[in-house]
């Protein structure tokens, strides 16, 4: 059985006349961690926009567990075992925890009525057993208006290891948290390798990319620029390749 | 009683508690200010007889108002709906079946038109919906050439009539039925369907909804066609009971309708409301004109009190929303 989860092959994405991605080819292999690193406007949210389904690419190939595969919507890829956690964390504040949980994919009956108590049910599961959560304060009626940021990226989460998905795209999970949810957050992303399961993540905070991944990607410009394992690069040095890439717009892979 | 106003239904009900109380208010000052109108069955006759010709949409415009979307147009497809309905009738010999499809068929294509504009073109549905409010009506003139159609030979005394307009045990008409029926099954859909919890969400916040992998557009389009469809029901229901199309039918609905759907306390911003909110809202609004006549005041009254309850409403509603920041 091959290690390969996810291959993107000569991806390409334009929005009008803007060429976000320019020829993009990454593979991310279970139970690994991969991190997306670059700049503002160097493509990383809309790589994985195009992962999962957000957007469609104007040209390339998607293989996932092998097979080439054609992403169209959000619902599909989910299906297929791939969960996003959005930095605008997709959640809708308005509305019941256990609603947020299911959006989507609610569990109803035939006639597509919702099956209120048994999503009651598993959405307090959710809360006590993935989350965590022993607050009395957050029922799952809770509106998530009432959440602070750590509170609500641990529903994401939550919500991601439920479905049980084999691919957990993170979109700046640590953004806006204070350090003990960001220490939380990361030990999630540790923890999914003891479950064979995959992450790729983009985060701002090299310190929290190198903690937590097994490999990094840089990205400028809508182009894969470095490719570097954990063990082939210190902290530091990494820090070192991003400052040059910003100040020569170009990095030196030895 | 601490108690009782923290409980848990009631910290989540306070818009269906509040507009509950403003309509047993005003209720009461009728009953104490006209008690000999009031004490009397016909008011509540008169009542029930009027109020579901614009019940029936304010329930449905509920929908697409928690998206955050409004639809003026509907009065313009109660007419266009109307028209049609009347003429086939009449140059069927009396086809029920036929009529009622027809011209449900066209609401709900002037609701996917409205939804397609918003959607895909990209119109802001108050600005699409003049589009079409105008367009709708201007057809019922060109085709109805200002002249009204009599219905009274193909539906007077059929079973269709009865089973629209009939009263029940001579005393509560049958349009009255319908309406509750259709408030419980839509109240039911907001709260408990796939759809209307997809219409929540989508009022509540766009972005977030579609990243969660619920389809907007799709959502937005069933919304404005279940618009359209329940504005030709309507117009239907007023065609049976005054055996008449006259062109401008519907024309009238526009305020009280959406008065009733904002008095109810569905929000403007989206993402929060009550199909059940709406219903005690067309009780009210509905019941003000003969009311207000009933205690004794003159009909110039009227706008001006239906204006005091509105702005009464939406403020306590406001107000609690601020608290719960």
């Amino acid at each position: 059985m091959s290690k390969q989860l996810l291959k993107l092959e000569n991806i390409y994405k334009n929005f009008g006349n803007v060429k976000v991605l320019k020829d993009v080819n990454i593979t991310i292999n279970k139970g690994e961690v991969v991190a997306l690193i670059g700049d503002n406007g160097a493509g990383k949210s809309t790589l994985i926009k195009v992962i999962t389904g957000v957007h469609t690419p104007n040209s390339g190939k998607i293989f996932f567990k092998e097979n080439e595969v054609q992403i169209k919507s959000v619902s599909q890829s989910r299906k297929m075992g791939i969960e996003a956690v959005y930095q605008e964390r997709a959640l809708c504040d308005q509305q019941e925890l256990y609603r947020n949980i299911f959006a989507g994919r609610e569990i109803t009956n035939s006639l597509g009525f919702l099956k209120i108590k048994e999503q009651r049910k598993e959405a307090d599961r959710i809360l006590r057993d993935y989350i965590g959560f022993t607050s009395k304060a957050i029922t799952v009626d809770s509106p998530v208006m009432g959440l602070s940021g750590g509170e609500k990226q641990g529903v994401a989460f939550g919500r991601s290891l439920y479905f049980n998905s084999d691919l957990i795209v993170l979109d700046e999970p640590t953004m806006g948290l204070s350090i003990q949810e960001t220490e939380k957050v990361l030990n999630f992303v540790k923890g999914l390798k003891n479950e064979n399961k995959s992450a790729i993540f983009i985060d701002h905070n090299i310190i929290h990319v190198y903690g937590a991944a097994d490999r990094f990607i840089i990205l400028d410009r809508g182009e894969v620029v470095g490719e570097f394992l954990k063990d082939q690069i210190s902290r530091e040095e990494l820090v070192k390749k991003m400052i040059q890439l910003h100040e020569s717009g170009k990095i030196k892979v030895d | 009683m601490s108690s009782i106003i923290n409980s848990y239904f009631v910290k989540t009900h306070r818009l269906e508690i509040s507009i509950t109380i403003i309509a047993i208010v005003l209720f009461l000052i009728y009953f104490f200010g006209a008690t000999h109108v009031f004490t009397r069955f016909p008011i509540y006759r008169a009542f029930m007889q009027s109020m579901p010709f614009f019940g029936i949409i304010a329930i449905s415009a509920t929908f697409v108002v928690t998206l955050g979307e409004i639809d003026l147009s509907f009065p313009s497809i109660v007419g266009i709906t109307s028209l049609t309905f009347g003429m086939l009738l009449t140059s069927t010999d009396g086809n029920f079946f036929i009529s009622f499809a027809l011209a449900t068929a066209l609401g709900m294509f002037a609701g996917l038109i409205n939804g397609l504009l918003v959607t895909k073109i990209g119109i802001p549905s108050i600005v699409a919906t003049i589009g079409t409010l105008f367009f709708w009506r201007g057809l019922v003139n060109v085709i109805s050439q200002g002249s009204g159609i009599a219905i009274v030979d193909e539906a007077d005394g059929t079973w269709h009539h009865m089973i629209f307009v009939d009263k029940l045990f001579n005393l509560i008409p049958a349009q009255f039925i319908w309406f509750v029926v259709l408030t419980g099954l839509m109240q039911w859909v907001y709260r408990y369907h796939k759809f209307g919890n997809h219409i929540h969400f989508v009022g509540d916040n766009k972005a977030s909804a579609q990243m969660m992998g619920i389809d907007v557009d799709k959502v937005k389009i069933i919304a404005f066609v279940q618009l359209g469809f329940f504005s030709a029901l309507a117009g239907i229901f007023t065609m049976y009971e005054m055996l008449y199309f006259w062109p401008t039918q519907g024309s009238g609905l526009m305020l009280t309708t959406l008065a009733a759907v904002f008095v109810g306390g569905t929000s403007v911003f989206g993402g929060k409301g009550t199909v059940y909110g709406t219903f005690i809202g067309v009780l009210i609004i509905g019941s003000l004109e003969s009311g207000i006549v009933a205690l004794g005041l003159s009909g110039f009254y009227v706008q001006f009190i239906n204006g005091l309850m509105i702005t009464i409403a939406v403020t306590i509603y406001a107000l609690i929303q601020k608290r719960k920041t």
